[in-house]
């Protein structure tokens, strides 16, 4: 009984350290961005002492900081969250669309060569994002898409290796009979990809979705490799921007400030779509 | 509805599986035939290579006297029962229905009949006759109060239900009906075989069924077609199964229990002689093509065999297990050499352990040859009518 109970204790103790560990940083980012300048500055530099909640609460840190992105004050703001957003729902829909239909093709459709084409597509995952930098700046270069969206969302449409075999593995096991009576109920391919399977694969879908958003929204390299003017910029780089624009230290209260207003659509879509992540549609298809 | 005719159908695997080999059967308008064999034996290739899911290696296959061998499965106007009923989990029950239907619209292209300005009273008209048509299947397998609900939310008998409506909402010319009683418990199976036949009768429809379960197969089929390793063994009525087997292996797959086997020879005067001091003597000009010394099977049905006093008994030994069924009785009688199974009528207060005696009603025995396809040895016409009992 008395092991038990500690037992239980330690568990509590360790998940709370954990948690708290993992939760600090995003607090202490929040109170910060709530501080005078003066007391962000001192604590960023470690001279103040780590308040758990600011003296005086400043709101007004987040319209200062945002009217200051780019040159005009709000438009660059504005500029930026339009373009994040575009990007960031194209190459969502392109993985989700582009991912299932190879998937599917992958796990359901038997053509000559299926096996090491599939070991292809898996190898590529393990080379590294640095190693074909280059070469496709280079590619996207000759064809004239730098400082354009187009080499961050184009590439969507063709696929993700990691996602293509999540979908790979749902579809495998979706019963064999459900494509076969879809097919005598008269539906080819994609009838079948877009009508039975796209609507089966929910639970894959909101994980590539959500990981695919949070990815592309967070991401700082793509863009500051092919966006160079300021009307290109995405939220990611605009807040480092925000940060050379001021260098040292004396206004870490806005930087802080915008990056909790960039943080603020993960953490939603991540509470709106934990349901999805674990809701199976499968149940019911067939005998069960 | 239509026929189908299966001309030396073949269905060969990469790797030289032989998985059917040249079958043919004729499967008249409005018939029930009925796939029957072991796991294996390639019923299901069969049935699939009717569907258009299985390529066809060789052979050709027609449903109303069209050659359909590269007609892709959406244009042969079949619909099928999976094992698994296959009901796509994400839709309603109405859904479910409709979803064949929206996809044989008279009119197809929506775009081209919004321009020719029809689109939006063909479609009311069409969306009518889905309406119509889900209703009425909806009538005969009770599914009325089922149409707004999920699969998930429906218990075996009702997907299977549903699963039997989706097909008959298309009013196909031939139904393809895979295993589809096997996911279900034995009553509920009971129920739906009533069902099944009722449907065929109401419906008057072609339809080919395969099971491996031999009662199944005897209570639908108006004809049987047993398969073993992809080779056709015998087709017909169930009652000409039963009663006139082509060989050993129908006569072993068709009836429950399994007929009794017993190896012997000829001899002299048409008596059977066996292992175990066995001699009967077989009704006289029954097999008229029965030599002295030939091998035979002799094959006796547990139904046929009947507790018998020592002076009639043909086959001693002790009654291992006793079984009752109610009004019937199975007893497991064995002795040194062989087990036989006899069905016999209850209060015969033979217990378990108890010394027994057999005889068989002979008209009713086979022989069989001993050689590989163990085919039934002909019987005299004349014998085959007689039921009286003819033994010396």
């Amino acid at each position: 009984m008395m092991s038990r109970w500690l037992g239980r204790f330690i568990a509590i103790v360790a998940l709370s350290a954990g948690s708290l560990a993992m939760l600090f940083p995003l607090w202490w980012m929040f109170v910060i961005s709530l501080e005078s300048p003066q007391r962000a500055g001192a604590a960023a530099e470690g001279g103040g002492s780590i308040a758990i909640w600011p003296e005086e609460v400043h709101w007004s840190n987040y319209s200062e900081a945002l009217r200051q992105i780019g040159t005009e004050p709000w438009q660059g703001f504005l500029d930026a969250l339009s373009n994040s957003i575009v990007i960031t729902v194209l190459v969502v829909i392109g993985t989700v669309l582009s991912s299932s239909l190879v998937g599917f093709a992958f796990a359901r459709i038997n053509f000559r060569g299926r096996g090491p084409l599939f070991i292809l597509m898996l190898a590529t995952m393990m080379l590294p994002a640095q190693v074909t930098m280059i070469p496709l700046f280079l590619v996207f270069r000759t064809m004239g898409w730098i400082d354009t969206i187009l080499p961050l969302v184009a590439p969507a449409f063709f696929g993700s290796a990691f996602f293509i075999f999540m979908y790979r593995q749902f579809i495998s096991q979706i019963s064999e009979s459900l494509i076969e009576a879809a097919r005598i109920d008269g539906y080819g391919m994609f009838g079948i990809w877009w009508r039975i399977i796209l609507p089966m694969c929910k639970p894959v879908t909101a994980i590539t979705a959500i990981f695919t958003f949070i990815f592309v929204w967070n991401d700082f390299l793509g863009p500051l490799i092919y966006l160079h003017s300021d009307d290109q910029s995405t939220l990611a780089l605009a807040l480092n921007s925000f940060r050379n624009q001021y260098g040292g230290l004396e206004n870490v209260h806005l930087l802080m400030a915008v990056s909790v207003v960039t943080m603020i659509p993960c953490v939603v879509l991540f509470f709106a779509a934990q349901r999805a992540f674990v809701e199976g549609i499968g149940s019911g298809a067939v005998k069960g | 509805m239509a026929n189908v005719r299966l001309s030396s159908i073949s269905k060969i695997y990469p790797g030289d599986v032989h998985a059917v080999n040249d079958v043919s059967l004729e499967i008249t308008d409005g018939e029930f035939i009925v796939l029957v064999g072991p796991s294996g034996c390639g019923k299901s290739t069969t049935l699939r290579m009717i569907a258009g899911l299985e390529s066809i290696t060789s052979g050709d296959l027609f449903i109303d006297d069209r050659k359909v061998n590269s007609l892709a499965a959406r244009d042969r106007d079949i619909a099928m029962v999976f094992q698994d009923y296959a009901l796509y989990p994400h839709m309603n029950v109405e859904k479910n229905l409709s979803f064949g239907l929206m996809r044989r619209r008279r009119y197809p292209s929506r775009l081209r009949s919004i321009f020719s300005g029809v689109y939006r009273k063909n479609r009311a008209a069409e969306q009518q006759d889905i309406h119509d048509r889900i209703r009425r299947s909806a009538d005969v397998l009770g599914l009325k109060d089922l149409l707004n609900r999920h699969p998930r939310e429906l218990s075996g008998g009702q997907r299977q239900r549903v699963a039997l409506g989706r097909a008959i909402v298309r009013d196909p010319s031939v139904f393809l009906l895979d295993e589809p009683l096997s996911n279900l418990d034995a009553k509920l199976r009971g129920e739906m075989r009533t069902e099944l036949r009722r449907l065929h009768r109401q419906l008057g429809a072609t339809m080919v069924h395969v099971t491996h379960d031999q009662e199944e197969a005897m209570t639908l089929g108006d004809r049987l077609l047993v398969m073993k390793d992809g080779v056709v063994q015998q087709c017909g009525p169930p009652a000409q199964l039963y009663e006139q087997p082509a060989n050993r292996f129908v006569a072993s797959f068709i009836g429950t229990p399994e007929m009794n086997f017993i190896e012997g020879v000829i001899e002299d005067g048409s008596v059977f002689k066996a292992d175990g001091d066995v001699r009967i003597q077989l009704p006289k000009d029954r097999w008229p093509s029965l030599s002295v010394g030939q091998q035979v099977t002799l094959g006796i049905r547990p139904e046929h065999l009947e507790l018998a006093s020592d002076g009639d008994a043909m086959f001693r030994g002790e009654a291992d297990v006793v079984e009752q069924l109610g009004d019937r009785t199975d007893v497991i009688l064995a002795n040194d050499h062989r087990r036989l199974t006899a069905r016999i009528a209850s209060g015969s207060g033979l217990g378990e352990g108890d010394s027994a005696s057999l005889r068989a009603d002979l008209p009713q025995a086979h022989l069989f040859s001993t050689d590989e396809d163990g085919h039934r040895i002909a019987t005299n016409r004349r014998h085959n009518q007689q039921t009286s009992d003819v033994q010396d």
